[in-house]
């Protein structure tokens, strides 16, 4: 699932400074999973916001909502009459749901409230971890279920470079190195030839984000 | 202002805080005038936005009286609560409010001795610290 | 011949090959290129010239590599794929070859955090071992990546990669070099080695594999100046290991840099006795004036001369 992490305070309170009346907007989904944006944690945002505005003598009314996944249109079209009761919306979703309020209510100043890091993995209660940079061209197959392109700093296809130590990356000491994790499950496998493949250089241009932005379409799925 | 007396709002565990402010009241022991004592079941079900809609609603300082750390009888509770204070002190901090206006004060059944005495002075810290400008009156 | 590089032809002719390191500067004053090139002329076969090594923004080695062969010497040109796509490094190599550059190493370069541009937006297109194919693609087949159409003229480049025989998984180490063998590199040079038993049993895997027969190893060699040194690297520099004999015998020495130096020596003459060892890479950073000490102590002068 999706990844963030709730933005700096600071920076919410600057952009929030010339209104008096917000709707705060969570989104039940990945942000609700990873205690940045749900109810939960949009209800604190809105308490704090709250105070520290009365404490200014600037009080701020905040309306509380969370649909149940905000990038879906007909959840957010439920918004719509909140929305005309406020002057702007602090968007505490991943910056998809951010856009669907966008390009829904041409009229109206949405501002994110979280930083989305990351499409990953809960590894243990209160830590995820970054598992895949949708490349359009999943090679998982290839690397025993282990993305290199999403988990080795250099996105190397072919094996670790010169700073693996001791099974933890170079960059960051306390990340696990994709290539040994890529090793050691090959071997558990029975499947180390594989690695001696090579793997040839990715079609960047044509499946992942460096073609521009993609887009899906189902036709047996129109209406 | 020389009259202001602190609003607190204190949560009691019904394992231990709740009998210890029980005790004190059928002692007769002096706990603050402005005190609301909200009973919970366990310190563990008490979550951050509790602790912090005390603070937006009215309250100048929050006191949870807990288990001491082994003798939770849910197990993990009062870590958990500890936890979740953790928290709350930290977006406290953001939006500027004194970290003193909230705190864990661990108590077993026949600690109204304590119960008082902690919350005496509770009053007379935040009497001091004056109001909490967050709250909304 | 390949590239009929300087390099090459030492390794033809079946002799012991010596290249040193030269990093450009951190600016674009060409006398630090001339300083250097002056402590190195004569005593190695070709001078590695660094791409922005550890990240740290320096002259590139494209240009240093062409001032180098202004001044007499042959440079090994090294690539990294950290900063540049597929078009920009085909379209370097045009122009390096153009520059009568013969020799590249393939490297996917240190990671930009380590570097003074830790806000760069890292590239890394390829990987060492896909521009390895690529530039051999260009040499031998005459075509870009993925094209069809052979283009004009000649990119005659003696190709070599990089080998860290003390980084782990050890036992996939060999494996990635006989993947850069297969891609097309023509020489390895390693990382400095000081734990001499590894670097053994990583050669012996080599063999085993017949890497060696396909490619000249070139053993990585850094003289240590000071115990200290030695520590900080056995310590901070992950995929280098410093047995304690070697440190202790630093920390005892009376003076560390002639012990250093000493080391050195006889750890060229060790690996020189190892099958499949074709020749130093001796890495002497900001040290290059010992270089001609060290070669002369390790009898490798005179430099061949070869046709
Ligand atoms: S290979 Fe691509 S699609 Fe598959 S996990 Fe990695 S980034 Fe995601
Ligand atoms: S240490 Fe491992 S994960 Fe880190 S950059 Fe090198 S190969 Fe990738």
């Amino acid at each position: 699932m999706i990844k963030a992490e709730q933005k700096p305070f600071e920076e919410i309170l600057e952009y929030l400074a010339p209104y008096n009346k917000i709707l705060l907007s969570g989104c039940g989904a990945c942000v609700t999973v990873c205690h940045a944006g749900g109810e939960k944690e949009g209800a604190l945002l809105a308490s704090a916001l709250r105070m520290a505005r009365q404490k200014t003598g600037k009080p701020l009314e905040i309306l509380e909502s969370t649909p149940a996944r905000q990038c879906e249109p007909e959840f957010a079209q439920e918004l719509s009459d909140t929305i005309g009761r406020v002057q702007a919306v602090l968007s505490v979703s991943c910056g998809v749901g951010v856009q669907t309020l966008a390009r829904h209510f041409p009229a109206t100043q949405i501002f994110p409230g979280v930083n989305t890091l990351f499409m990953g993995e809960t590894v243990e209660h209160g830590v995820w971890e970054e598992r895949c940079q949708a490349c359009g061209d999943c090679i998982l197959e290839k690397t025993a279920g282990i993305c290199p392109i999403a988990r080795c700093a250099k996105q190397l296809l072919n094996g670790p470079c010169g700073g693996s130590a001791n099974g933890k990356c170079e960059i960051k000491r306390e990340t696990d190195c994709a290539w040994q994790l890529i090793y050691d499950r090959s071997k558990s496998l029975g499947q180390l030839h594989r690695l001696t493949e090579i793997i040839p250089a990715k079609q960047w241009g044509v499946q992942s984000r460096d073609s521009g932005p993609r887009r899906i379409v189902r036709e047996d799925l129109k209406v | 202002m020389s009259t202001f007396e602190p609003k607190i709002v204190a949560f009691c565990c019904e394992q231990s805080g709740l009998p210890a402010a029980e005790m004190a009241k059928t002692l007769k022991l002096k706990i603050p005038d402005n005190l609301e004592l909200v009973p919970v079941p366990c310190s563990g079900r008490i979550e951050t936005l509790y602790l912090l809609k005390a603070l937006e609603s009215g309250a100048d300082g929050v006191v949870v009286f807990a288990c001491y750390e082994e003798n939770c009888r849910y197990l993990q509770g009062n870590v958990r609560l500890k936890g979740r204070v953790g928290y709350a002190k930290q977006i406290m901090a953001k939006i500027g409010l004194e970290q003193e206006r909230l705190e864990i004060f661990h108590v077993a059944t026949n600690s109204g001795v304590k119960f008082s005495e902690f919350l005496m002075q509770k009053a007379d810290q935040l009497r001091l610290l004056g109001p909490n400008l967050g709250k909304i009156a | 011949m390949k590239s009929g590089s300087n390099l090459e032809k030492v390794f033809v002719n079946g002799h012991f090959a010596v290249t040193a390191e030269l990093g450009p500067p951190k600016n674009n004053d060409v006398s630090v290129i001339q300083r250097k090139v002056d402590f190195l002329r004569g005593y190695v076969d070709a001078v590695n010239i660094t791409d922005n090594q550890t990240a740290i923004v320096r002259m590139s080695s494209i240009a240093t590599s062409a001032f180098v062969i202004q001044m007499g010497m042959e440079p090994v040109m090294q690539m990294v794929t950290r900063d540049r796509n597929r078009i920009a490094m085909q379209s370097d190599l045009f122009g390096a070859t153009a520059l009568g550059i013969k020799n590249i190493v393939c490297l996917t370069g240190d990671h930009h955090t380590f570097g003074n541009q830790v806000n760069a937006k890292n590239v890394h297109d390829l990987d060492s071992v896909q521009l390895i194919n690529l530039v051999k693609t260009m040499r031998d087949e005459k075509t870009l990546m993925g094209g069809e159409e052979k283009f004009e003229g000649d990119i005659k480049l003696f190709i070599g990669g990089a080998a860290n025989p003390f980084a782990d998984p050890f036992e996939f180490r060999a494996l990635r070099t006989a993947k850069k063998a297969a891609a097309g590199v023509d020489f390895i040079q390693t990382q400095c080695i000081y734990d001499m038993e590894r670097f053994k049993e990583w050669m012996k895997m080599i063999r085993d594999l017949g890497v060696h027969e396909k490619v000249h190893i070139m053993a990585g060699i850094t003289p240590l100046k000071s115990a200290g040194m030695a520590r900080y690297m056995a310590k901070n520099v992950a995929g280098i290991t410093i047995p304690d004999a070697i440190i202790d015998r630093m920390a005892k020495a009376a003076k560390g840099s002639e012990e250093g130096i000493k080391i050195c020596v006889e750890q060229i003459q060790e690996v020189r006795e190892i099958e499949g060892v074709h020749g130093v890479h001796i890495m002497a950073i900001e040290w290059e004036q010992m270089i001609s000490k060290i070669t002369e102590m390790a009898g490798l002068l005179p430099r061949p001369k070869v046709e």
